[in-house]
């Protein structure tokens, strides 16, 4: 059989990928993200090349005795990973696309549910004074104010036309959590 | 033709086949439409007949005639049928639902072109995800499955889509590249991806390796299950998509991740040795995710929260490792696909009744949609386990399940178990009062809803009923398929039948000569 103890410098490479694609998929930025999705996707797919020992000799039957011949099977299962790697990056590609054409920006914005407790929160925060942060300069909220977050404007706008005329608004998934009251 | 097995690549060819022809035949949206449900009914006879041959024990077929351990397989054992019968029934109700949705619209190009291809698409990764026989092809089905809900999700590219689906699909991504590694890692392991000899093989290296590449596999199909705490991303992707896509996810996607989750445990490592683990991820998913769907406000995210809580009852079942557990952990996702699915398209139906989902501004909707409300009492009643439904026969047997292990953990999940189905009741009433009875906030546009919307929804609802009238025929199978699951034996001589290890040979397919060529310099082709 031949040898299946992994190459030292592919190891690392899978390594540094891995920890630059993590870092990568932790940012706002959908394109950073997408950056961050390639890494680790070929991250895994030089593992999954790797998990099937040391190069050997081209499977090709009557080419090279059995025994020293590599692997097929991982290289056929990553030719696979690989398109589909390929398709998925293409598909985020269009999405941060289509998020710049209609905020020009293409942040990933908190979810819906984040924002409506960062609101409650705000209501509840003068019942009492944190004396922890009182020195700390600036407080969440402040960040928070001037992070630009445009699906609260969008959030405030159907939630002007729906008190207006109660009408069918289209994505109306976070509706309820707009009522007049719990404005800040 | 009398060998049934030709059978067993239909549920995953035939929508497949639909969704090329459909795509080609953009243009025409009735014949789209045809070539949908078509392959769907299809898919829906192939799978029921497949349900009953699969009783008498496992279907195997050696995809391109390569035998087991280097060729792929699909294999129909028990589970994987019942949950092919049940997925697609559901598929097809919801199909028919978005049909006359878009025939109520008026607008003939409604679903735009793209829809009917990618839903035929997500019913085969669906399939091909419960069929096969490998890690690998489970992967794949996985992506297809994923990458068509991308396209639903999103679909239209209005501005509120865009932002949830990108927070679903990197976290979809995420998983699946954990999945690709723990599949990657695995093979470095063992020299396999087959799940039969897996099975065989596992055993035999090391146990902390072992353990390693089941912690793995769990982080990675619990991303895909949503089980608490890596579930944050469900409740807020799925209530801004269309409300077929919606229930069409809610039945099946975490589904998938949950048969995978049943499908590895138990075939892979039925030493057991996360069980403490899974039952305290199931006890968090149970009353957080309970706990969340209280505090909302609107139908949409109130269910979607249910959802995840409901996940916790099958990882209950799952993690007891006992065949009762197990029996009632598969006929829970029968029911749970079947309820959560009629419950979304229900409130598809509000939501067009009422033009809102939000509950403050819903209201006295008993009195203008009767219908409706029975329509949505029933699988809302189903869904908390009141006593004749199905729900409660999954819920008492889940109960006993644990009531039988009988640790002091069993019994904290027993327990939570109860309180979670008491607060989902208070949540679904909570949710039924303020949408029937409370007088309207404003006046609710006077709309009438088309038939062709409440049949599919009222078959959906009838089918959770039918899991209570057969509940004992049911709930008889799943015995039988959890037996075959504790055995592991069946699947695995269906698998490789010629001998424990596998031959890796295919002898229908390979001539005389290649087979001598293949021997003459070494005897060991295993790869």
């Amino acid at each position: 059989m031949i040898d299946m103890s992994p190459n030292i410098v592919l190891v690392v490479v899978i390594g540094v990928l891995f920890t630059v694609g993590v870092y990568l998929l932790l940012e706002r930025s959908l394109s950073r993200v997408l950056i961050g999705v390639i890494l680790i996707g070929n991250g895994a797919n030089l593992l999954f090349l790797i998990s099937g020992g040391a190069a050997g000799k081209p499977p090709i039957v009557g080419d090279a005795p059995v025994s020293e011949m590599s692997d097929p099977l991982p290289q056929a299962m990553v030719l696979t990973a690989i398109v589909i790697t390929l398709g998925m990056t293409a598909f985020l590609m269009a999405m941060a696309y289509r998020s710049w054409q209609l905020h020009r920006h293409d942040e990933v914005q908190d979810d819906v549910e984040d924002r409506r407790i960062a609101r409650l929160a705000a209501i509840d925060e003068h019942a009492f004074t944190d004396r922890d942060t009182e020195d700390a300069g600036e407080t969440l909220d402040d960040e928070a104010a001037e992070t630009r977050d445009e699906t609260d404007e969008v959030l405030r706008g159907a939630e002007a036309t729906a008190s207006e005329d109660a009408g069918p608004a289209d994505a109306d998934g976070d509706a309820g959590s707009a009522n007049p009251e719990e404005r800040p | 033709m009398n060998d049934p097995t030709w059978l067993v690549p239909l549920p995953v060819v035939v929508p497949l086949f639909g969704a090329g022809l459909a795509l080609a035949l953009y243009r025409k949206p009735r014949a789209q439409r045809l070539i949908s449900v078509i392959a769907l009914s299809l898919v829906l006879a192939a799978s029921a007949t497949l349900l009953v041959l699969a009783d008498g024990g496992p279907l195997v077929v050696d995809v391109g005639g390569w035998a087991a351990p280097v060729g792929i397989d699909l294999v129909a054992d028990r589970l994987s049928a019942l949950m092919l019968t049940i997925s697609s029934a559901v598929t097809l109700a919801v199909l028919l639902y978005s049909l006359a949705e878009g025939d109520a619209d008026g607008d003939e190009a409604a679903p735009v072109s793209i829809y009917h291809p990618t839903y035929l698409v997500l019913t085969a990764g669906v399939a091909n995800a419960f069929l096969s026989g490998d890690l690998f092809n489970i992967y794949v089905g996985f992506e297809i499955l994923l990458a068509a809900s991308y396209v639903l999700l999103t679909l239209g590219g209005t501005g509120e889509r865009i932002r949830a689906g990108s927070i679903y699909v990197v976290v979809a991504l995420l998983s699946s590249a954990l999945f690709l590694i723990s599949i990657a890692m695995i093979y470095a392991a063992t020299g396999t991806v087959n799940l039969a000899q897996l099975a065989v093989r596992l055993p035999e290296i090391d146990p902390g390796v072992r353990l390693v590449l089941q912690i793995m596999l769990l982080v990675a199909f619990g991303i895909k299950a949503a089980i608490f705490p890596l579930s944050a991303w469900l409740p807020d992707s799925y209530p801004t998509a269309p409300a077929p896509v919606t229930a069409v996810f809610a039945g099946l996607l975490t589904k998938v991740g949950v048969y995978a989750i049943i499908r590895t445990q138990t075939l892979l490592f039925p030493e057991g040795r996360l069980d403490d683990v899974l039952m305290w991820a199931a006890l968090a998913t149970m009353i957080i995710g309970i706990l969340g769907a209280v505090a909302q406000d609107d139908i949409k995210r109130l269910l979607s929260f249910t959802l995840v809580s409901h996940i916790g009852y099958m990882i209950f079942g799952i993690a007891l490792s006992t065949t009762m557990g197990w029996t009632a952990s598969i006929y829970y996702v029968a029911h749970h696909i079947t309820v959560q699915t009629a419950l979304f398209l229900v409130v598809g139906l509000i939501e067009r009744r009422g033009g809102t989902t939000s509950l403050d501004r819903l209201g006295g909707l008993a009195k203008l949609a009767p219908v409706l409300a029975i329509l949505f009492f029933i699988p809302a009643m189903n869904l908390s386990g009141i006593p004749p439904l199905s729900g409660f026969l999954g819920k008492v047997g889940l109960l006993q399940a644990g009531v039988e292990l009988g640790t002091p953990l069993a019994y904290t999940l027993v327990v939570g178990g109860v309180v979670t189905s008491l607060l989902t009741l208070y949540a679904l009433v909570k949710a039924w009062n303020k949408a029937f009875w409370q007088t309207p906030p404003a006046e609710l546009p006077d709309t009438r809803l088309p038939g062709g919307m409440i049949g599919p929804t009222a078959a959906l609802v009838g089918l959770g009923l039918a899991l209570t009238f057969a509940g004992g025929p049911l709930y008889a199978y799943t015995e039988r398929a959890a037996d075959a699951l504790k055995e592991r034996s069946p699947y695995i001589d269906a698998v490789l039948p010629d001998g424990v290890r596998g031959a890796g040979e295919s002898a229908d397919v390979v001539s005389d000569e290649a087979v001598i060529e293949l021997e003459t310099p070494a005897p060991e082709v295993t790869p």
